[in-house]
C-alpha cells in the first residue's frame, strides 16, 4: 500500500502552535496569507502574538528583524516567491547581515502554484538565499523533518530560511529521526551512484533508487535538507565512493542544491561527473505542479535515467 | 527602569540647552573631521541631524551604559544609516563609544564602517544603509514591546528623501493600524537628497498631511531648536493610541555657511582648508 502523502504545512502549523505554548517568545508574522500559511489556528489561539502586516513583504521582513531585536522569536511566513523576491534586501541586511534571530518561512515554494504561472513559482529562492552570509537554509523532505527542523531552528539563535512545499509527500523519515543543520542523512545505501535530493524530491529519489535496484544498480540516496550549512562530508563521501552524483531539486538548475553540491565536488580528490536536475533555467509553461515536474523530468524515471547514465560510464 | 544618559532633573532648562548646544557642536566638528579623514561620508546629513541626535541621546533614550543590549532599553533605529559621522560621534559624545575610535572612521578593518553594523558597534540597533529599512524594524520593536507589555519605547530617525522608499509607508500604515503609541518617527526634513532638493526630485510636501493621513499624530518643530525638540520629545505620545511623527525642519549642512543648503555637500569631502574654516566657524557658533 502506498504510504499516505501529507502536506508539510500541517506539521508546520501544528508544531508552531506547540512551540508557542512552551515558549512565549515565539510569535508569527504574515503578509495577509493567513490561510495559505495554515496559521488560522495559531491566530485564534495567540491573537496577541500574531502580526498581519497586510500585503507588504518588505515591511514583513523588517518587522521580523525588529521583533527579534525586541526579544521575541518571530516566524515570518509568506509565499516563498514573494517573501524572498520582494524582500530580498531586507533578508540580506535586516536579517542576515544584522544577524537577527528571525525564522523566515517560505511557503508553497518551487512550482507548487503550477497553473498560476512563473510569477508565483519560487524556483530562484535557494540561489538567492544560500549566498547570504549568516543565513541557515533548510528544506525539509517530509512532515517528520518539517517538525524536527522547526524545533531545531527555534532552538538556534540566528537567522534561518525554511523552505516548505505545498505538495503532499509521504514520510521518508521514521518517528525517531532527529534533524540537525549541516547533517545529511543517508536514506538508502548504495555505491554505484549517489542521488542527492532536497525537499519534496527526496521521496522521488527513493523511488528512483528502487527502480535502479531492479536493474542491478545500487544508488545511494542522501537527503540534503540542510542547504546551508551543507554537509560537505556527505558530498565528499559520495564523490569518493560512487561513479557519479545526481542532484534533484524543485528549483532552477542554476545556483541551488546542484550548484552547492558541485562547489564541493570540484574540490574533492575525486571530482566525479554530476547531473543537476531541476527547472533548466527557464520560466515554466502552464500546468499543474505534477505536470510541470513530469514535464521537466523531475520524477523517478527522470532521476533513474540520469543515474543510469552515470553508473554505466566507464 | 533604565535611566536616561543625563538625568539632569535639577538642571535649569537654560543649563540643559547650553550643554546640548555644546554637545551638538562637538558632534558636528567630529563628523567633519571623520569625513575629512575617510575622504568619504555624508557631511550634509550629519550636520542636519546633529541637534536631534544630541537631544535624543542626552535626554530621551533610556540606555544602560554597561549593557548595550539590556532588554529594557529604548530602541533607537538610525534609518538614515549613511549619517554615521553624526551617529558615531554622538555615541562618543555621551560616552557610549571611545572618542579615540572616531579617528578610525572607515579605515581598513575598523569597526566604524561607513554604515553601522550592530554586530561590531555597541548601541547600534540595526544595520542600516539601504534606505527604507528603519521604519519596518522600528515597527517590529514597538510590536515586541506591546506583546511583552514592556514600557520601553522605540524611536526611528528618517531622512526626508528616504521617504520616497515605499517600505516606509507600508510600515506607517501598519503602525497606525496597530495603534502603536510607543513608536516615534522623527523626520530630518533637510529638503535635500543626493542629487537635488527633494521638491525638485520627487515632491514630499505636504509631508505632515501625508503622515497624518496614514494615522499618525504629527508635530512640526525646528530641528535645530533644542527647546522645541525637548518639548516635543517630552510630550510623547502626542495622541494616546496613535504613533507619533516629529517632522524636524532642518538645514542640510547646518552650522557651516559654505556647506549649508547645498546638494553637492550631501557627500562632499572638505579639503584641509575647508575643514579648518568649518571647525573655526563651528567653534565660534557652538563654543564647543
Amino acid at each position: 500500500m502506498e504510504p499516505e502523502a501529507k502536506d508539510c504545512r500541517e506539521a508546520f502549523s501544528q508544531t508552531l502552535i506547540e512551540m508557542a505554548a512552551a515558549d512565549s517568545r515565539i510569535v508569527a508574522v504574515v503578509n495577509d496569507s493567513v490561510s495559505s500559511t495554515r496559521l488560522k489556528g495559531f491566530h485564534s489561539k495567540y491573537p496577541a502574538r500574531f502580526v498581519n502586516v497586510g500585503i507588504a513583504e518588505q515591511n514583513m521582513v523588517g518587522v521580523g528583524a525588529g521583533l527579534a531585536g525586541g526579544g521575541t522569536i518571530p516566524f515570518v511566513c509568506g509565499a516563498s516567491c514573494f517573501l524572498t523576491g520582494r524582500a530580498l534586501e531586507q533578508i540580506k541586511v535586516d536579517v542576515g547581515y544584522s544577524r537577527r534571530n528571525v525564522k523566515l518561512c517560505g511557503m508553497s515554494s518551487g512550482v507548487a502554484y503550477g497553473e498560476l504561472g512563473p510569477t508565483h513559482h519560487s524556483i530562484e529562492d535557494l540561489a538567492w538565499t544560500r549566498v547570504i552570509a549568516n543565513l541557515t537554509v533548510i528544506v525539509p523532505a517530509d512532515s517528520v523533518e518539517t517538525e524536527q527542523a522547526m524545533r531545531a531552528i527555534a532552538e538556534m539563535d540566528g537567522p534561518v530560511f525554511l523552505r516548505l512545499s505545498r505538495m503532499p509527500v509521504p514520510d521518508v523519515h521514521g518517528p525517531d529521526y532527529r534533524f540537525a543543520p549541516g547533517k545529511a542523512p543517508v536514506l538508502r545505501p548504495g555505491n554505484d551512484v549517489a542521488i542527492i535530493a532536497t525537499g519534496v524530491m527526496v521521496c522521488r529519489a527513493l523511488q528512483a533508487a528502487e527502480m535502479l535496484a531492479s536493474e542491478g544498480i545500487s544508488a545511494r540516496v542522501v537527503n540534503m535538507s540542510s542547504i546551508r550549512p551543507l554537509d560537505h562530508q556527505a558530498v565528499l563521501d559520495a564523490a569518493e565512493t560512487t561513479r557519479g552524483i545526481v542532484t534533484i531539486e524543485e528549483h532552477s538548475t542554476l545556483g541551488g542544491l546542484g550548484g552547492a553540491v558541485a562547489e564541493v565536488v570540484v574540490g574533492s580528490r575525486r571530482p566525479v561527473p554530476m547531473r543537476i536536475l531541476g527547472i533548466p533555467g527557464v520560466f515554466a509553461p502552464t500546468g499543474s505542479a505534477e505536470f510541470l515536474l513530469d514535464h521537466f523530468g523531475l520524477n523517478a524515471e527522470g532521476i533513474a535515467k540520469a543515474a543510469r547514465e552515470l553508473a554505466q560510464r566507464n | 527602569m533604565i535611566p536616561r544618559i543625563e538625568e539632569e532633573i535639577n538642571d535649569t532648562e537654560a543649563a540643559q540647552i547650553s550643554a546640548l548646544r555644546a554637545r551638538a557642536g562637538w558632534i558636528r566638528m567630529r563628523s567633519l573631521e571623520m569625513v575629512h579623514h575617510a575622504r568619504l561620508g555624508h557631511p550634509g546629513g550629519d550636520l542636519s541631524c546633529a541637534d536631534i541626535l544630541a537631544t535624543l541621546y542626552s535626554h530621551v533614550l533610556h540606555l544602560d551604559r554597561s549593557q548595550p543590549e539590556a532588554p529594557g532599553r529604548d530602541r533607537f533605529v538610525m534609518s538614515k544609516g549613511h549619517c554615521t559621522g553624526a551617529l558615531y560621534s554622538t555615541l562618543a559624545s555621551v560616552g557610549l563609544l571611545d572618542e579615540s575610535e572616531l579617528k578610525t572612521y572607515m579605515d581598513p578593518l575598523s569597526r566604524l564602517n561607513g554604515h553601522p553594523d550592530r554586530n561590531k558597534v555597541p548601541f547600534v540597533e540595526a544595520n542600516t544603509g539601504p534606505l527604507g529599512h528603519g521604519m519596518p524594524i522600528a515597527l517590529g520593536c514597538a510590536l515586541a514591546a506591546r506583546m511583552q507589555k514592556a514600557d520601553w519605547r522605540t524611536f526611528v530617525l528618517l531622512g526626508d528623501g528616504e521617504l520616497q522608499e515605499g517600505s516606509n509607508w507600508e510600515a506607517a500604515m501598519a503602525a497606525s493600524h496597530y495603534g502603536l503609541d510607543n513608536l516615534t518617527a522623527i523626520v530630518d526634513r533637510n529638503r535635500i537628497q543626493q542629487g537635488d532638493f527633494t521638491e525638485n526630485t520627487i515632491r514630499m510636501n505636504p509631508l505632515a498631511d501625508r503622515w497624518w493621513s496614514f494615522g499618525w499624530a504629527v508635530r512640526e518643530v525646528d530641528g535645530h531648536n533644542y527647546r522645541e525638540l525637548l518639548s516635543a520629545l517630552n510630550s510623547l505620545p502626542f495622541d494616546p493610541g496613535q504613533p507619533s511623527c516629529i517632522i524636524a525642519h532642518t538645514v542640510k549642512g547646518k552650522g557651516v555657511s559654505f556647506i549649508e543648503n547645498r546638494p553637492e555637500w550631501h557627500h562632499g569631502v572638505p579639503t584641509e582648508e575647508q575643514l579648518a574654516a568649518a571647525l573655526a566657524e563651528l567653534k565660534e557658533k557652538y563654543g564647543a
